[in-house]
This record gives C-alpha cells, structure tokens and sequence, in this order.
C-alpha cells in the first residue's frame, strides 16, 4: 500500500492505525478530476455546504423551539425578538431551504443537460434522486414547525393527499396526523422527523459521493477520462475553484437573508394557525410549485397525486430512457434544442403551480404538465434512436489544449 | 457549449421564479393597486426615525390599544424607540398587569414594570369578538409581516376609509374601505384628524398619523431591522472582498492548467 508521506508523527502514527488521513487525502487531494469542468459543477459541493449550514442552524434553533400547537408560534417569534441572533440563525435557515432547492435544482439540471446519469453513473443519479425525495419530506415538514397559516394548511392539504390511496389512503393520513385532524401529535412527530430526516440525508449523501468516487465526475464533453493529462488532482484544482463558487453563492444568499428575508416566505404564515380561518389560496414553498401544478393538472384525485410522484419517479428510470451513448448535449444538436424547452416548461409548471386553479391557468397546467412526461416518455427514448449526435473528441485535453475545436471549453480562459 | 450565455439563461430562470414568490396572492374581490410610499426603512440602508416611532406609539397607546393587542412587545422593547429607562419604567407604570398567585394564592393587579409585555385590552378572542360586534381585532405585532406590501397596504388601510361608490351597498356595523379585500371592514375608520395630541407639536393629521403608526407596527414587527441591514451590508461587503481574493486565487492556481 502506496499512501502518502505525512510529515507529522503524530498523523503518521494514528494512519497507520486508522488510515483516515490517507483516506482523506486520496478523496480530497490526489483524487483525479477531469480538467475541463466548468462552473455547473461547482453545485454539487455547493449543496453539501448548505446540507452542513442547514444542519448547523437547525440545531441551534431546536434548542429554542417549542413544538406543542399552544407554543410552537410563539417561541418562533421569542427566537426572532429575544434569542441573541435568533432573527440572523432562524432567516439563514429559512432562507437556507430556499437556496438549497435552487442550488439542487441547478445540480439536477446540469446532470440532465451533460447526461451524467447515463452509464456507469446510474447508481449515482438515483441515490440524487432519493436525496431529492428526502428533501422534500424535510422541508415541507419543517415549513410546518412555525405553526402560522400556511403551516397548519399546507400540512392539511398536503397530507389529505395520501387519503386518495385505495384501501390504506385514510389509514396513513390518520398515522400521519396522530389523531383525526392536524393537531399537536401531528406538529410533535413532524418536529421529530424534521430532525432526523437531515441525517438520513447525510447518509445517503455519503452514499451519493461514494459512487461518485467509483468513476468520478462526468464532464461537460461526456467522454470518458482516458489517462493522466485528461485529469488534475482535486486540490488544489477544484478546492479553490469550489471555494470561489461558495464566495459568489454566499454573496447573494447573505444578500436575500439580510435584505429580503421574507421575500420567498408568505405572509400568512405570521398569522398564527387557526384550524378555523381557511386562507384565500393554499401555496405551497416555491420548489414545490412544479409538482403543485401537475398534481391540480388533474382531475382526479389519486390520478394526480399519482402524477405528482410520477413526476419525480421518472427520474429513477431515466438511465433506461434515455439510450442514447453520447452524454454531452454539446454533442446532441436535438437533445440540446428539447432540453432548453423541459426547462422553460419546468419554469411554466412553477408559474402555474402559484396560481388558482382556474381558467386557463388549468388548462396550461395540463399542457405543460402533458408536456413533462412526453419529454421523458416518448422524446428521449425516441431521439436515442432518430438523433445523429455530432462526432465526439478523441480526448478531453485535446479540445482543450487545441485552438478552436469544437466544444472547447471557453471559460476560465 | 453552456457558457455565460446559458449560465444567464439560467440564472434568468431562477430569478423569474423566485419572482413568484414575492407577488402577492390577492384576495377575493377586484384587485387594488396599493400606493408605495416612501419609508425611512425600507431599501438596504434603512433605518427607523426615532421621532416617528415615539409619534407611532403614541397612535397606538391613544387609538389603537383600545382594541388591539400587541402582543410580542414588552415595555423593555421601547428603549428601541428612544425612550431611557426611567421613561420606560413610568410607561409600563401606567398599565395594570395582573400577576400571582401571591402566598394566599390569588392573583393581584400591579402596576407594570418593563419586563411585561403590553396588557391585551380583552380577557380573550370571546370577550374581544363580544364588545366590537363579532369581529375579531387581530393582534397588531406582526401586522407589517403578516400582510402582502405590509407597510404600504397599512398606510392604504387607515387612509382608504371613504363613502361607499354608487351601487355598492355596506352592510349593516361595516365600514367603506378601498384597500381591503372585499372593501367592507367591520373596524370602523381608526384615525381622526387631531385624535391625538402629539408632544412633539407634529401636525396630527390623518396621514401623518396613519404614517407615523405604520412606522411603529413595521418596528414592531421586526425590532431588529436596522441591525439585520447594518449586518448585512458589512457581510456582503466581507463576502464580495473574499470572493475577489479567491477569485484571484483561483486563477493563478490554474495558470497552469490553460
């Protein structure tokens, strides 16, 4: 076993017991990472930042938080007004959840753009996927903790959905709840799930960069590292470049907690909840508003809600859709064209998804919402067969050290 | 290639649906167009005008606290406003806050001291709903919060009274109003040119007095403001020096790669 020279003895005589260091430094240093990355592969370490940021506010606003339905509201507010620095830790975590999604969703967008789901990253996109499904239970479930209106409605529309199940439908909602409305076993359970639900994620997360590991990252070319000058090590390479990401990110995220705190929030949840006022229009948080819509794109119940997870599940099998061998949609003239257009129906479902359910707004939902599924269906599958991709590069540092071939990467010059 | 021209795309993208988020989900009822008016907290630099703030309380003190509760706010809060100690003290001293059990086990009234919050003026929703006819005032801490363009829409509300257009027919203990959703209020117009008497010779007009209170309930409602803008600009000031300097950083690392 080959492991790196530590100068320390200290180091030294610990790795040789328990070869961390050595571990850390062939994942973290020497780590091979092909050399033409560009930024959109800054949004992966991006999201573990955030995972850690999010981990870290949300302890401290446990140790302060009062989840019973007589309490819950107020000891939110006893954080924002009494709690040294509570308004700065509470804003960070609510605005945090927020920016994860963002930063998640341009992650998950860039793996469909330069197809890193396809072979041999499956594994690795899938276990994305269940981080995704693992956020959305954490926040919504966090979002109903402050107990103001749109908590308490939010849970209630929310978990309503499960009753259309046949059979078990009204047997989950009544475990769910605790009891037969939202009501405080139902805020308890839910503060306890919220708390545990982030460490799953950090276990699946390990899992995620684990398979990562195995074949490292893709890249905006798509073809395969072929040896040493197609790669640089980890550090000091993608360390420093990740950390200016995190400085660009920070910026603004500090600039929406400090100056638009509530901007992404809605101001019914100020109003404590009140089993007993129904607010004018039940919205979900923004990152729900994609699937908000497809699930109210359909007319009936379970078909929608049925939808609704589709939605995401089509993400598992998406390896299987699309067969294509060409990863890079540099390369994929149609792919690229019908990638840009899922995009922009993926900002109309959101639109659509924060408005009533009324008059056109449904009809573009269904549109749009038919239009999700037939670019996963029937597009994908289809352009692997009728698509003649444009010839790959011979090697990933060809294109980059030539002058003006095709694909080159054009930043960082 | 994805290059800046994607990376705008994008970023566009983003930004048109956080967008979203910040249009206000409007009522029943015709939309209103609610006026913006000029606040000294509002933009990055804000911050609140001492002056105002005392006027507001007073607003609230004399008109307001007849009905509605603030609950959040203790009488320590009102140093935010200017007021030293032994001003606070003789304010909380006014209020009769109800304490105990004392050793016989009944409860006593005091008066109040600066660590109680403002006294509610109804026992509970029933007795407050019983004596202002079913309605309910609502607690006015986290108003400016708790409602889409809060400030603004306040300021709308107390100054949006009038008589009724031909045609729309008021129901009976309701108000006109032009600003609040469905437009018939059962809060009768709060504000009344010279209501108050401000100590510091201010003009108590309608509007300076609708401004003045709407300028407490945004302090109320976030008392830390100035300190979250002031934190702010110095860590995005912090944050965009950092950023240079790994970008600098960043680009003589990689020298060598290009």
């Amino acid at each position: 076993m080959s492991g790196p020279n530590f100068s320390n003895p200290v180091v030294r005589w610990i790795d040789h017991r328990l070869p961390v260091f050595t571990f850390m430094h062939h994942e973290m240093h020497e780590y091979p990472t092909p050399k033409n990355l560009n930024y959109w592969w800054n949004f992966g370490s991006l999201a573990g930042i955030v995972l850690v940021i999010m981990l870290l506010t949300g302890i401290i606003l446990a140790m302060h938080y009062t989840p019973h339905v007589d309490f819950a509201f107020q000891s939110v507010e006893r954080i924002m007004r009494d709690v040294n620095h509570g308004w700065l830790i509470r804003y960070i975590h609510a605005n945090g959840a927020s920016f994860f999604f963002i930063v998640v969703y341009i992650h998950i967008f860039r793996g469909l753009y330069y197809g890193s789901y396809k072979a041999p990253r499956e594994l690795l996109w899938m276990l994305g996927v269940v981080i995704l499904l693992l956020m959305m239970a954490t926040a919504f479930m966090g979002y109903v903790l402050p107990w103001g209106q749109m908590s308490f409605w939010g849970a209630t529309v929310i978990t309503n959905l499960f009753s259309a199940i046949p059979g078990v439908g009204e047997w989950i909602v009544t475990l769910l709840w605790g009891g037969f409305s939202v009501d405080n076993p139902t805020l308890n359970r839910f503060f306890s799930l919220h708390y545990l639900l982030p460490f799953v994620i950090v276990g699946v997360v390990v899992l995620h960069i684990v398979a990562l590991h195995r074949f490292g990252s893709n890249n905006p070319l798509g073809i395969d590292v072929r040896g040493k000058q197609d790669s640089i090590p980890f550090h000091p390479y993608y360390t420093v470049k990740d950390a200016f990401g995190l400085g660009v990110f920070l910026t603004i995220f500090a600039a929406v907690v400090f100056f638009m705190p509530n901007a992404m929030g809605h101001p019914d949840n100020y109003i404590p909840a009140n089993p007993l006022v129904t607010p004018a229009h039940i919205v979900p948080e923004w990152y729900f508003l994609p699937f908000y819509a497809i699930l109210r794109a359909v007319p009936d119940k379970l078909l929608g809600v049925l939808a609704m997870f589709a939605a995401i599940g089509v993400l598992f099998i998406l390896p299987w859709l699309d067969r294509s061998p060409v990863r890079s949609a540099t390369f994929r003239p149609l792919f690229k064209i019908f990638f840009w257009i899922f995009a922009a129906n993926c900002v109309l479902l959101t639109y659509l998804g924060g408005k009533p359910a009324e008059g056109t707004y449904v009809i573009l939902s269904r549109l749009a919402t038919v239009y999700y599924f037939f670019h996963f269906l029937i597009l994908l599958p289809g352009l692997s067969i009728f698509e003649t991709p444009k010839p790959l590069p011979r090697s990933i540092s060809q294109p980059v050290l030539g002058s003006g071939t095709a694909g080159a990467s054009k930043e960082n010059s | 290639m994805m290059g800046a021209r994607g990376l705008l795309t994008v970023a566009a993208a983003a930004l048109v649906s956080l967008g979203l988020m910040t249009t206000p989900v409007k009522a029943a009822g015709p939309a209103v167009e609610i006026p913006s008016q000029n606040w000294s907290f509002a933009g990055i630099f804000g911050t609140f005008d001492r002056g105002e703030l005392q006027r507001g309380f007073q607003v609230y003190k004399e008109v307001c606290a007849g009905c509605h509760s603030l609950d959040y706010i203790a009488f320590r809060n009102l140093a935010d406003l200017g007021f030293n100690e032994l001003e606070i003290k003789a304010i909380a001293a006014e209020y009769e806050v109800q304490d105990g059990p004392n050793d016989e086990g009944e409860m006593f009234a005091r008066p109040g001291l600066p660590a109680d919050r403002f006294p509610a003026p109804f026992a509970n929703d029933n007795a407050a709903r019983a004596s202002n006819g079913g309605a309910l005032p609502p607690d006015l801490s986290l108003m400016v919060d708790a409602r889409p363009n809060g400030a603004n829409y306040l300021y709308a509300l107390m100054t949006g009274y009038g008589d009724a257009p031909s045609g729309v027919t008021v129901a009976e203990g309701m108000s006109y109003n032009a600003y609040f959703p469905g437009h018939q209020i059962a809060m009768p117009a709060p504000i009344a040119a010279d209501g108050v008497e401000y100590a510091d010779g201010t003009a108590a007009t309608v509007d300076q007095q609708a401004r003045d209170v709407t300028a407490f309930l945004a302090w109320a409602a976030e008392p830390n403001l100035e300190e979250r803008k002031r934190t702010g600009v110095m860590a995005v000031l912090f944050l965009l020096v950092m950023t240079g300097l790994l970008y600098a950083s960043k680009r003589k690392i990689w020298a060598d790669v290009h």
